[in-house]
């Protein structure tokens, strides 16, 4: 039934494009004309499932996002986990969260640009930056949230702080570690290609800014998809994983009373 | 007693566990406790004292926000005796001196439940001794396979997660969880607390097995007469906030303790000895209740 709606977006697509009283839409190229060009073998634009600038852009994108949410997930979830589990270190590393979070990541794009000496990193940085906030703080929130009646049987039962920390602390900040990491994953396409559109040479974000430039309709279109498709692929891998490793939450193949 | 009203079948097994040496005595004495949270002073105990019997089953009883939960997290090391002391067996567990200190000779059952959700049932019930490095995992995990088994049966749950069981079981698997440290005294905080009458009545005779089988000291905090008289051998009775004891009952009842008892004429005579005042106490905490709402 879901392709019902997918069909009914494509109409509206097709409608607001051919029928609607403004110029400027008459330019947007119909669903029909941008499926044509990405599935020509010969594309009137240079950019098809048939070409090879395609797939390194798309190399590009998903290398750069995979370094950078690899990059958060690790340094975020262990500053979460320190930031729930030591008070101390919490006050130490609030003040500077608190007052680095706000800055709107394109804004480190500058910086980040002249700090690494090259646009490669810079990019990634802004990618990772955002990814990092969202998974440090939902991890301490997790960390946080955890029963302390978990802490007191652990302890009850003869459980070392090392103990707690990898069969209590861990596995108990799971749930939401990766709800912060599906936010990240979110987080992580929006910075990136908001980064290659300011600064790059390859990327599906590039690609955009570089079709915009030329004004070719249907290669930003399909640049857009894509970048749809690898952002809703990357949050199904995450939930897939996630279900695996969180297998206890299932209630299913119940015992009776 | 062989032979005499086995109330389920699995309590046969009862003859192929060894006696464990007495131990789980337990001495309270003029245990204090104050809170002092934000400048206003909360005594939430006075001088409490009483003395539990290696392998007694104590029952206290008392309305809430008597600090009976309060006195239980003192002996099981998670909170701070404002002044007094608790000795077991003879030595000193808990003053204002000593920092409190949880163990594995004092496990606590919780009232909301503590089962890590992401262990399996296995995983939980040997999680003590293996991490006390008290015994090897293929040890405990035979010791738990056989205490499951002995326990209602609950070894086909072993690997089951806790998620996956009905909350009965998970009360079961969680004292199942305790005795596998063989600790000297089994604290219970309201265990039954949220459960319906029914499952209320089948947990208290496997727990009743259970304690018939392994003998532990057990302290077993609740809100229930009824429920204290049935299983436990004393009954204290503590006042409203700040908690004294009012009143200790000495249950008589032989064991096994079977359900027709609770019609019984001495279990009648326990109710209404205790029942004055356990309801003097639970009206003058509503009643503060109501002014404190005010």
């Amino acid at each position: 039934m879901v392709w019902v709606g997918y069909l009914g977006a494509a109409a509206l697509w097709y409608a607001s494009v051919k029928w609607l009283p403004f110029e400027s839409f008459r330019r947007m190229p119909d669903p029909v004309t941008v499926i044509n060009e990405w599935l020509s073998p010969n594309p009137t634009f240079g950019v098809s499932i048939f070409t090879a600038a395609y797939y390194k852009h798309i190399l590009y994108s998903v290398y750069r996002a995979t370094a950078a949410f690899c990059l958060a997930t690790l340094l975020g979830v262990s500053l979460g986990i320190c930031m729930g589990w030591s008070r101390n270190f919490h006050s130490y590393v609030s003040a500077l969260l608190g007052l680095l979070r706000p800055v709107p990541p394109l804004a480190w794009v500058p910086l980040a640009i002249l700090i690494f000496a090259g646009v490669e990193s810079a990019v990634i940085f802004v990618t990772f930056l955002v990814a990092f906030f969202a998974t440090a703080l939902n991890t301490l929130v997790g960390v946080r949230s955890i029963d302390p009646d978990y802490f007191r049987a652990a302890a009850s039962l003869g459980a070392s702080r090392k103990d707690v920390l990898l069969d209590v602390v861990i596995p108990g900040a799971l749930p939401n570690i990766f709800t912060g990491l599906q936010i990240a994953m979110g987080a992580a396409w929006f910075s990136l290609a908001a980064g290659e559109m300011i600064a790059a040479q390859y990327g599906l974000g590039f690609l955009i800014m570089e079709a915009y430039s030329l004004i070719q309709f249907p290669t930003i279109v399909i640049a857009m998809a894509t970048l749809g498709l690898l952002g809703y692929l990357s949050s199904a891998l995450i939930r897939v994983l996630g279900n695996r490793l969180m297998r206890w939450r299932d209630r299913s193949m119940g015992f009776g009373a | 007693m062989s032979g005499s009203a086995s109330v389920t079948p699995f309590a046969r097994s009862a003859q192929s566990v060894t006696e464990r040496p007495a131990a789980g005595s337990l001495s309270i004495r003029d245990v204090c406790k104050t809170y002092d949270p934000d400048g206003a002073c909360v005594e939430a105990l006075r001088n409490c004292s009483a003395e539990v019997r290696s392998g007694e089953f104590v029952a206290i009883v008392g309305p809430s926000g008597c600090g009976k939960s309060t006195l239980l997290n003192m002996i099981a090391g998670f909170d701070t005796v404002s002044s007094g002391r608790i000795d077991l067996d003879g030595r000193v567990l808990a003053s204002a001196e000593r920092p409190p200190l949880p163990g594995p000779d004092r496990v606590v059952v919780f009232q909301h439940g503590a089962l890590f959700p992401w262990m399996t049932v296995l995983d939980n019930v040997t999680y003590g001794p293996v991490r006390q490095k008290a015994l090897a995992r293929a040890q405990a995990e035979k010791k738990a396979i056989d205490l499951l088994r002995n326990c209602g049966g609950l070894d086909a749950a072993a690997g089951s997660y806790p998620a996956q069981l009905s909350s009965g079981m998970q009360r079961r698997v969680e004292i199942v969880r305790a005795l596998m440290n063989e600790p000297r005294v089994l604290l219970l905080d309201e265990p039954f607390r949220a459960m319906d009458t029914v499952s209320k009545t089948t947990m208290h005779q496997h727990l009743l097995d259970m304690y018939r089988l392994y003998r532990n000291t057990i302290i077993f905090i609740t809100h229930d007469l009824e429920e204290a008289i049935y299983l436990a051998d004393t009954v204290i009775v503590m006042t409203t906030r700040p908690g004294m004891v009012k009143q200790v009952i000495h249950v008589g009842l032989p064991r096994p303790r079977v359900l027709k008892m609770l019609y019984s004429q001495e279990f009648m005579r326990l109710k209404r000895e205790a029942a004055e005042g356990v309801h003097e106490e639970a009206r003058k905490a509503f009643e503060r209740g109501e002014r404190e709402q005010a």
